[in-house]
């Protein structure tokens, strides 16, 4: 059979580093004999062409002049069992930027093309081998930050995001063949008392897209990270603190109040979580103008932010002002940090157990590190047992995915409208069908003339 | 072949086979179009004949009627020249739904439309069995794909007795006539329906031209002696109050008149023991026929087997005409044998002692699978040949008729060198029809619904001029006069629209008191007629007395007027689907695309792609076996083609 492809395409699909192993894959009618030219045993034998599908050989690349480059294992998958359906190739080295490049370089120089982005994946489509959400699960992998979110992304690739879609659609669909039968066979399809059964039938099916919905946040948070904000007084050692999470000297550290005047933004992992950091200014009523803008930022970033580790300096007496501040963000999640418990307290645990009462306080000392593997348990509790359900595993993580549930919801929301006010049932069929599509698009099950190319061009390299 | 002598009789434009519903309309539509056009039918006596249920329209089937009167066809006119009952189908459920069916005088309606036809200047009628068709080959085949291109041209036609008909072109309307064969139990006659005479030799010819031929079976239930049958025991079903004419062309007070009942009984438990006992006997359950039979239109036996926890289904006693006593008995065909039919029937309340006049029968016969015609009806294989009717695999009186029609005006748009008449589905029922013979693998004759329509919320039976008199008009079918009169309409349904939604009424005691008065909830704030209109409870006339200055306007324009109005979210979100579909729709596949250059298309799907040869994106993602990855492929390679 004839290949979509003229082309045989090649890209290292491991991300570049100086350590690990490094592979590089070739897809295309020619990826076989291009192999085959690179690859050679001990001896200096070609051995690839001789390979059966599924198979790894030890063995070697060497560059045109002969001269050895690195010692690889060589996996064949022939089509259409492989990857991309094409023959696939895979050349594992030992890696390192400049071997990796130079077995590419070979393998170009031997007529392959340089990948485009996204190529590897467009191909799979194009020839069966996922479906379109499963395609765009391979680019959250890759793209991934975290553990967690490599998780999800292993479930859309295996299908589950396209599984739950489709018992949706299946569901609506059956609805609607209900309906159309009714309209051409009423005798044998009554309608009596139809609304009654399929108000709670639909009230389900728009509480499993909300759900969905909802693990978009969670799937935000996977892919970005918890958008974390250091607030606090003055000097109460935000910095301190972040450069203890991050275990690096991230942000200037002085006791002169005022130091850090942006906002400053670092990623962390804690364990499976990301978090996304953001030490601001501290909170004061600045006459710098600088400062002062630092201050604003501060302030919207906490507007937004899933997370406020609120910095106070219990060497000093509680002030109402941190009393207020912590009260104005009641839908994130907060944490008081007791700083300086090192230092002679004013402001005991115990009282800011009783002042805070359902904002968890933590006694803490940047300086010691005290409390600090406390703080980071209780992160990873929270939000990790908190934003990924047990229940449901499927998390949304793209945008065009949460376009078009909100849209299915839309619609099955316009049927719920159309119920409530006692429209002819077979009205109902128009916004159903919206619906049944708008779920459709995730999974690829309807065409829309340009996605393929509007997904794939997102993709990385070598995928 | 060149040995037999021929009788060469004319030089025609058009020569359309069979006189059915589908032949009549092929037949007018040329000749009015000026075409020189004759007519065959085995027998003059059976033009426009109803050998099936007495009645046109119905569910799905209304909107054909309505559409092909609002292209120019004639059914319509007919039908309301000939009706003894009429009903609005639906008219609980949602204007998309609502449906005209009305019951016909089957003599009156055959001879009425006889009449048309040999009144119509440029139509001849001739009684003549066609039992060959003349074509030649083309020489110079300049196409890149050899599949798509024209190899036959048709030339004529030959009657059973030798004599020739040149054309050029030929319009195939055999319904259920080609090699047909009607079963009653074991008693098996090689007749067409209602024991006329059926055509032995065109199927020979037509494969001899290549065409692949298939057998399908439909069946009809029996005639009833209307003496013999007891109607206090069964529900009448009388007419509307106020009749509503099929036509746009009929003034609705010339046509109210007196009309007959229908009649409703009910199978039962003893009625189903007796189908079960003798299912055996039943040819097809015995497997004598063959031919594959409609899922939509079920015999007796198949509504039994289908459906094993029915206590009863239903039965409709119909008349056959004024001129007859024959009831027709809707609801129970059937070809289980003449004696287990009896006692069958007489299990049903007020069929007791009923006595048969023609037996119910089962008929099989030869017809194509449309996959090989194009969306014009046009055979892909031989240019000039056109094809309508049950011939195509579609069942029904109304559906062969559409088809008729288009095939006929497709027949004359070639001769005269313009494009093909093309309804598409986002327009029409007909379009949906069309297109669902010529691109779906229909495994038994294929009968309209509204549930194959996507976007029947715009293509009600009430809009079918104001959807498609500009197409009858552009044909030459439709009189300037009568289409400017339906933009005229159309106007006045805008500006009415218009007005309802600009004329607001203040909550004032007053309009609460009107409010009040008809049943509806007071209005917290301002709100304009349009609003109120919204309401389910209200009409358009209720409104009269909260709107004075209303201008004078006709029934239709009013009916719109509320429809859209009442609807509007609806049609307005339906509007949108149809966008989204034309956007495929005009994606157009180059009629030269080979599909073998086309790479990573799956097997199957390039197979199929190659046997439909799909003039657009839309058409091809509607090809059963054709993947929305397989379409991105096309898209892809059209998009680097150009």
């Amino acid at each position: 059979m004839k290949g979509l492809f003229e082309d045989t395409i090649a890209a290292i699909a491991t991300p570049l580093s100086a350590g690990g192993i490094s592979i590089i894959r070739i897809s295309g009618k020619d990826a076989v004999p291009i192999a085959d030219t690179v690859c050679v045993t001990k001896s200096g034998k070609h051995f690839v062409k001789s390979m059966a599908s599924h198979t790894v050989h030890y063995g070697f690349v060497a560059g045109s002049d002969g001269q050895i480059i690195d010692e690889v294992l060589t996996s064949v998958f022939l089509s259409p069992k492989s990857y991309t359906g094409e023959n696939v190739v895979e050349i594992s080295c030992h890696g390192g930027i400049v071997v990796t490049r130079k077995i590419l370089g070979r393998i170009l120089e031997c007529g392959a093309r340089l990948a485009e982005p996204g190529d590897f994946s467009k191909r799979a489509y194009l020839n069966g081998r996922m479906d379109l959400s499963q395609a765009e699960a391979v680019m959250d992998l890759i793209t991934s930050e975290s553990d967690a979110a490599a998780k999800a992304s292993v479930h859309q690739l295996t299908g589950m995001l396209s599984g739950r879609i489709g018992e949706i659609r299946e569901k609506i669909l059956f609805e609607t063949a209900h309906l159309e039968a009714a309209m051409d066979d009423p005798e044998h399809y009554d309608l009596t008392d139809y609304a009654e059964e399929f108000l709670p039938l639909l009230n389900a099916l728009m509480s499993e897209i909300k759900k969905l919905m909802d693990s978009y946040s969670a799937g935000r948070i996977l892919r970005e990270g918890i958008s974390t904000v250091i607030l606090g007084q003055p000097n109460t050692g935000k910095s301190s603190l972040l450069n203890l999470l991050l275990g690096q000297e991230r942000a200037i550290v002085s006791d002169i109040s005022g130091t850090t005047r942006d906002t400053l933004e670092e990623t962390l992992s804690l364990g499976d979580v990301t978090l996304h950091l953001i030490d601001t200014a501290g909170l004061r009523d600045a006459d710098d103008p600088v400062e002062q803008i630092g201050v604003e930022r501060a302030l919207n970033a906490a507007a937004e932010a899933q997370l406020i580790l609120y910095v106070i300096d219990s060497s000093l007496p509680l002030s109402e002002e941190d009393v207020q501040r912590i009260s104005e963000y009641p839908n994130a999640f907060r944490v008081v940090i007791l700083n300086k418990n090192d230092l002679q307290e004013a402001f005991v645990y115990e009282d800011a157990k009783k002042v805070f009462s359902d904002i968890p306080v933590i006694s803490f000392s940047s300086k010691t590190g005290d409390g600090l593997l406390k703080l980071q348990d209780l992160i990873r509790d929270s939000f990790y047992r908190g934003a990924i359900q047990e229940e449901s595993s499927i998390v949304i993580t793209r945008a065009r995915h949460m376009e078009a549930l909100s849209d299915a919801l839309k619609s099955l929301e316009l049927v719920k409208d159309s119920v409530m006010a006692g429209m002819p049932e077979d009205l109902y069929t128009v916004d159903l069908m919206n619906a049944y599509r708008s779920l459709g698009l995730i999974i690829g099950a309807e065409i829309e003339d340009d996605l393929a190319d509007k997904i794939f061009s997102e993709f990385c390299l070598g995928k | 072949m060149e040995e037999k002598r021929y009788f060469d009789v004319d030089n025609i434009d058009v020569a359309v086979i069979g006189a059915g519903h589908a032949g009549c309309e092929a037949a007018l539509a040329c000749a009015r179009l000026g075409l020189e056009t004759v007519v065959f039918t085995v027998s003059v006596d059976s033009i426009a004949l109803m050998p099936c249920n007495p009645n046109i329209g119905g569910s799905s089937k209304g909107h054909l009627v309505r559409e092909l009167d609002a292209l120019g066809g004639e059914m319509g006119k007919n039908i309301d020249k000939t009706f003894i009952q009429s009903k609005m189908l639906g008219t609980s459920k949602g204007p998309a739904v609502h449906s005209l069916r009305a019951q016909a005088d089957k003599r009156e309606y055959s001879t009425s439309m006889r009449k048309v036809l040999e009144q119509q200047e440029h139509l001849t009628i001739k009684q003549a069995e066609v039992c060959e068709l003349l074509w030649s080959e083309v020489e110079n085949d300049n196409s890149v794909n050899s599949d798509n291109a024209f190899r036959k041209v048709i030339t004529g036609v030959v009657t059973g007795t030798g004599a020739t008909y040149h054309a050029k072109a030929v319009v195939l309307c055999t319904g259920v006539y080609l090699n047909a064969r009607c079963l009653t139990g074991e008693s098996i006659t090689h007749t067409g329906p209602n024991g006329l005479m059926a055509a032995t030799h065109l199927s020979d010819s037509l494969r001899e031209m290549g065409i692949e031929l298939r057998r399908f079976k439909t069946g009809t239930p029996a005639r009833m002696d209307g003496k013999s049958i007891d109607f206090s025991k069964m529900v009448e079903q009388p007419g509307d109050e106020r009749i509503i004419p099929f036509s746009f062309s009929t003034d609705p007070d010339s046509i109210q008149k007196e009309q007959v009942s229908c009649w409703l009984t009910y199978t039962n438990e003893e009625t189903h023991q007796v189908i079960r006992e003798n299912l055996h006997r039943s040819p097809i359950y015995a497997g004598i026929i063959e031919g594959v039979g409609p899922r939509y239109c079920p015999s007796i036996e198949d509504k039994v087997v289908k459906f094993p926890d029915r206590e009863r289904h239903q039965v409709f006693l119909e008349p056959e005409g004024l001129y007859t006593d024959e009831m027709y008995v809707d609801g129970m065909s059937s070809s289980l044998p003449e004696e287990v039919q009896l006692k069958m029937y007489r299990t049903v309340p007020g069929l007791e002692h009923c006595r048969i006049v023609r037996n119910a029968y089962a008929i099989e016969y030869d017809c194509i699978s449309a996959r090989q015609l194009y969306p014009s009806l046009e055979f892909k294989a031989v240019k000039g040949l056109f094809a309508g009717g049950q011939f195509n695999g579609s069942s029904g009186y109304e559906e062969a008729a559409a088809q008729g029609f288009v095939a006929g005006v497709n027949a004359a748009m070639e001769i005269f060198g313009k494009d093909p008449l093309i309804l598409t589905r986002d327009e029409s029922y007909i379009g949906v029809l069309i297109d669902d013979l010529v691109t779906k693998d229909n495994k038994e004759p294929y009968r309209m619904m509204t549930s194959r329509a996507e976007y029947r919320l715009l293509l009600r039976q009430d809009n079918a001029d104001l959807r498609l008199r500009k197409y009858g008009y552009e044909i030459g079918l439709v009189s300037r006069e009568i289409f400017e009169a339906t933009v005229e309409m159309q106007h006045q349904i805008e500006e009415e629209m218009e007005r309802l939604r600009s004329i607001s009424l203040g909550a004032n005691s007053r309009v609460q008191e009107l409010l009040e008065q008809m049943g509806t909830t007071s209005l917290k704030t301002a709100a304009t007629l349009a609003d109120l209109l919204c309401r389910p409870e209200l009409h358009y006339d209720d409104l009269a007395v909260l709107d004075p200055d209303r201008p004078e306007l006709s029934d239709r324009v009013k009916e719109q007027v509320e429809i859209e109005i009442k609807y509007e979210g609806y049609i307005a979100r339906q509007k949108k689907q149809v966008e989204q579909f034309q956007k495929m729709e005009n994606r157009k596949i180059p009629a030269d695309l080979d599909y073998d250059e086309v790479p990573s298309l799956r097997i199957e799907a390039r197979a199929k792609l190659k046997e439909y040869n799909p003039i657009s994106i839309g058409q091809a993602s509607r090809i059963s076996g054709v993947t929305p990855a397989d379409v991105s492929v096309l898209l892809i390679y059209l998009e680097h083609r150009s």
